[in-house]
């Protein structure tokens, strides 16, 4: 285990290394120079290359990622072009509501998701079947800008049942329209996945045997048959974890809430790379994290599985 | 009641007439909510440059000038008077009395001087500091070759002396300016480069609190040098919230002012329904949209061909587009703007007279070419009215739809973007001044690799006669100066590196519970709302 731990650990360190490397090259692309946006349309020439040598804009490409990549080894993320203040202060002050939505949007996701999912595979062909898929198609397909708008006007602003957008500084009230906004699109694919996963292991045959000893059907299912018809959900999930740390931008956006997502958008309109960076590497951190957890509960609910 | 308002002059006769809102007297106390869309990035004066921002750090900070509220009359603030110089080029300010900065410290001229001079500083990085060019000594010490502003001295506690090198008739605009005003030194320095989310100003408000991402909190500052204002005691801003939730918000009451304006899906529908009249207000700002016209990209190094151009686009249209919120333009400057010459003819639509000088100038059959956009609804739509018009006369221009900075970099590379499209860039003076159209998008100084002259005109008999107009301090000349701007335009629109397009209207709304004469929801200085003058009333 521990060798297995260290060796993800380095590979963790190489990606994350790959990760700076193309986001630095891409931004370096972009035919724009943030020295202009920052020093403005009356700025002379020299002032502009001022402010280029205080950002250290001016040394070689090579030279500015090796500075970067140092800095970055000490903690340090840099300081917004446009805010001026640390991007580490940035961004730690959006994680806390990230992370909130996020465990609310993977909630829902299951809550809706896994039930449909079971219920159309044990119907598999019938009309319940067919009508659990098209509502899935429809929760997928449905753009999160709409169905957050509709949740909001619906339930907050009719019906007053919640607060219209906004954190609330925590509160639960705040939190269940965006995360079930995020759980009806995510549960559209959670059913999708958790269906054709169900109907794989209900072929199997052990489910066979369980079934001709007569145990009762729900049991069947239930207990033997849910518990590995899990393990695609599982890696979903890991995957839905850095998804999320990312930003769900267009919800966060509706609800005005303060996470990740709006950060980054604000960052790449205003041309901010150490925002778009830092951003990029929270959420190449959280894709890794996402997937190293996802494996290390798999061997737990399928004991079959080992880790090596 | 009348809520437009079409020139400066129309604004300040409704301010002084009777209307319904300046009828009811202010109220002390209460609070308001306001919304934005993205987070203000900064409240530093020095550093802040955006349209949000703005008017917050007008709120909180306050410089030597300042305009009456509600109009764009210049008049002193911190400082009590001022004398100009018989060389038009010293300039005396005398501090008022007992000023405070919101930590409790009293002001004194050296804050003055170290706030200026920490502006020019490279290390703060100010888009600004390019204003401040003129006054002795900048070169030197921005290059760091000299440790203070030789042109900026505080003789004794009340008096600050700026020495100019040239005379600049502007120069007490530029003073008014955001980024000149003054801050705490002990803050700056306690701070650091995170002084603009801890701000200590002189201002009407003081800052309280900012949740990153969230919301910022001023409070009314009882020791403000203007007695009696502000009138609230508590703004809350909150940021990063979408437009169209908060229309709805406003309407059940929770939100006070939408910041950004009214959601353009939804202002068919608001400015139609009568319950909502008194609840928004249009006013002019000191804009003008514009086509950019490479001068140095064939064929439009061809006057007849900028000319043809300038008559085949249907500015009408293209208002209609955005709903009405602007008004078609025909030349450089704004008509709420020193200058404007209401009497101009400039080109008329006429896409058969277009057609016949393109063919003239040797184009009968047209010509291709590209027009770059920023490419955020609504600019691309306008984009292509303006394609389908130049199609008409046989232009087939291919549109560049691309990111704000990109556009900004394509248009300051010689050679590179035959028109660009001003909207979503555009000029929005930052004083009212009609220099302020001319050196940095129209004068040759601009013209340069990385510059914002994307016409890259370069007409040095304008400059020399705009260098001659800046010249001219004495207010009692004022009139004149402005003929001469005016005559500097019209020889600008001669050569017509620009199709002016349009000017847009501003339209704020607010909630019923927030008084204040209408003006001051749109005005042109602290772009969009003077927070100072507004009240509840519903206060106790």
């Amino acid at each position: 285990m521990t060798r297995y731990l260290s060796r993800r650990f380095l590979a963790s360190i190489l990606t994350l290394l790959g990760v700076t490397v193309i986001a630095f090259a891409l931004a370096y692309l972009i035919p724009a120079d943030p020295v202009r946006m920052i020093a403005g349309r009356n700025a002379s020439p020299a002032t502009v290359e001022l402010i280029r040598t205080e950002l250290g804009l001016d040394r070689p490409v090579i030279e500015q990622y090796v500075r970067y990549v140092g800095r970055l080894a000490q903690g340090d993320l840099g300081r917004s072009y446009a805010q001026k203040i640390r991007i580490s202060e940035l961004v730690a002050a959006r994680i806390p509501a990230t992370l909130y939505l996020m465990a609310g949007a993977i909630f829902f996701q299951l809550l809706i998701g896994i039930p449909a999912g079971v219920l159309a595979a044990t119907r598999r062909g019938r009309p319940s079947d067919r009508w659990i898929m098209m509502f899935s198609f429809a929760g997928v397909s449905a753009p999160q800008f709409v169905v957050g708008l509709l949740l909001i006007y619906v339930f907050a602003y009719l019906l007053g049942w919640f607060p219209m957008n906004g954190f609330g500084g925590g509160s639960l009230w705040n939190l269940v329209l965006p995360a079930l906004t995020l759980g009806i699109s995510g549960g559209g694919y959670y059913a999708r996945m958790m269906r054709s996963s169900m109907v794989e292991v209900l072929r199997q045959d052990y489910i066979r045997t369980a079934r001709a000893k007569g145990l009762a059907p729900a049991k069947v299912v239930l207990t033997h048959a849910l518990r590995n018809a899990l393990l695609p959900i599982v890696a979903m999930i890991g995957l839905d974890i850095g998804y999320f740390m990312s930003g769900a931008v267009v919800v966060e956006t509706v609800f005005g809430w303060p996470g990740i997502g709006q950060l980054a958008w604000q960052g790449i309109q205003r041309l901010d790379y150490p925002v778009i960076m830092g951003v990029t590497l929270v959420a190449a951190v959280a894709i890794l994290i996402g997937n190293l957890l996802a494996d290390l509960v798999t061997p737990l609910i399928d004991p079959r599985i080992r880790l090596r | 009641m009348q809520a437009i308002y079409r020139t400066v002059a129309a604004m300040l006769l409704a301010a002084a007439g009777a209307s319904a809102a300046l009828a009811e007297a202010p109220k002390q106390g209460g609070s308001i909510v306001i919304t934005y869309k993205d987070d203000i990035s900064t409240l530093d004066p020095a550093v802040g440059y955006d349209w949000q921002n703005w008017s917050i750090i007008k709120s909180i900070f306050d410089g030597l000038m300042d305009y009456k509220p509600g109009t764009t009359e210049l008049t002193p603030d911190l400082a009590e008077k001022y004398e100009i110089a018989d060389d038009g080029l010293t300039y005396i300010f005398t501090l008022r009395d007992g000023l405070k900065f919101h930590n409790g410290r009293a002001v004194t001229s050296a804050d003055v001087k170290y706030s200026l001079e920490r502006m020019i500083d490279p290390a703060t990085q100010s888009p600004g500091a390019g204003y401040f060019g003129g006054i002795e000594g900048f070169a030197d010490f921005q290059s760091g070759s000299a440790k203070e502003v030789t042109g900026i001295q505080a003789p004794d506690d009340k008096t600050v002396v700026i020495k100019l090198t040239a005379p600049n008739a502007a120069f007490l605009h530029i003073m008014a300016l955001n980024f000149g005003y003054v801050v705490a030194k002990e803050a700056v320095e306690e701070f650091g480069a995170d002084f603009g989310h801890h701000p200590v100003g002189t201002g009407a408000f003081k800052f309280v609190e900012w949740n990153l991402g969230q919301n910022v909190t001023l409070e009314r500052f009882a020791d403000y040098h203007i007695k009696g204002v502000p009138y609230l005691d508590r703004i809350t801003f909150e940021i990063g919230q979408e437009p169209t939730v908060n229309l709805l918000r406003l309407q059940r009451g929770e939100v006070d002012i939408l910041g950004d304006g009214i959601p353009p899906a939804q202002f068919v529908q608001i400015t139609n329904d009568p319950a909502n009249k008194d609840l928004y207000v249009v006013g002019d700002q000191l804009h003008t949209g514009y086509v950019a016209l490479n001068v140095k990209v064939a064929p439009f190094d061809n006057l007849k061909v900028r000319q043809a151009v300038n008559m085949a686009i249907n500015k009408d249209r293209i208002v209609q587009l955005i709903n009405g919120r602007g008004k078609p333009a025909n030349q450089v400057l704004p008509p709420a703007m020193p200058g404007y010459d209401p009497g101009f003819a400039g080109y008329a639509f006429d896409p058969a007279k277009a057609k016949a000088l393109l063919a003239e100038a040797g184009f009968p059959d047209g010509f291709a070419t590209e027009l770059y956009t920023t490419n955020t609804d609504p600019q691309p739509r306008i984009a292509q009215a303006i394609q389908q018009d130049l199609a008409a006369i046989g232009i087939k221009a291919d549109i560049k739809a691309l990111a704000q900075a990109e556009v900004i970099a394509a248009g300051g590379t010689e050679g590179q973007a035959p028109m660009v499209w001003s909207g979503g860039l555009a000029w929005i003076a930052d004083f009212p001044d009609p220099s302020n159209f001319y050196s940095v998008i129209l004068g040759c100084s601009g013209a340069v690799p990385g510059g914002w002259n994307w016409s890259w005109y370069c007409n040095p008999d304008l400059d020399s006669r705009a260098a001659a107009a800046d010249a001219m301090t004495d207010p009692a000349k004022a009139a004149d100066r402005a003929k001469a701007w005016s005559d500097i335009y019209a020889g600008v629109m001669a050569d017509a590196p620009w199709v002016p397009i349009m000017n847009e209207t501003r339209y704020t709304m607010h909630s019923a519970r927030v008084g204040g004469d209408p003006v001051l929801f749109v005005e042109p200085i602290h772009i969009p709302v003077n927070y100072d003058y507004i009240y509840a009333t519903d206060a106790q």
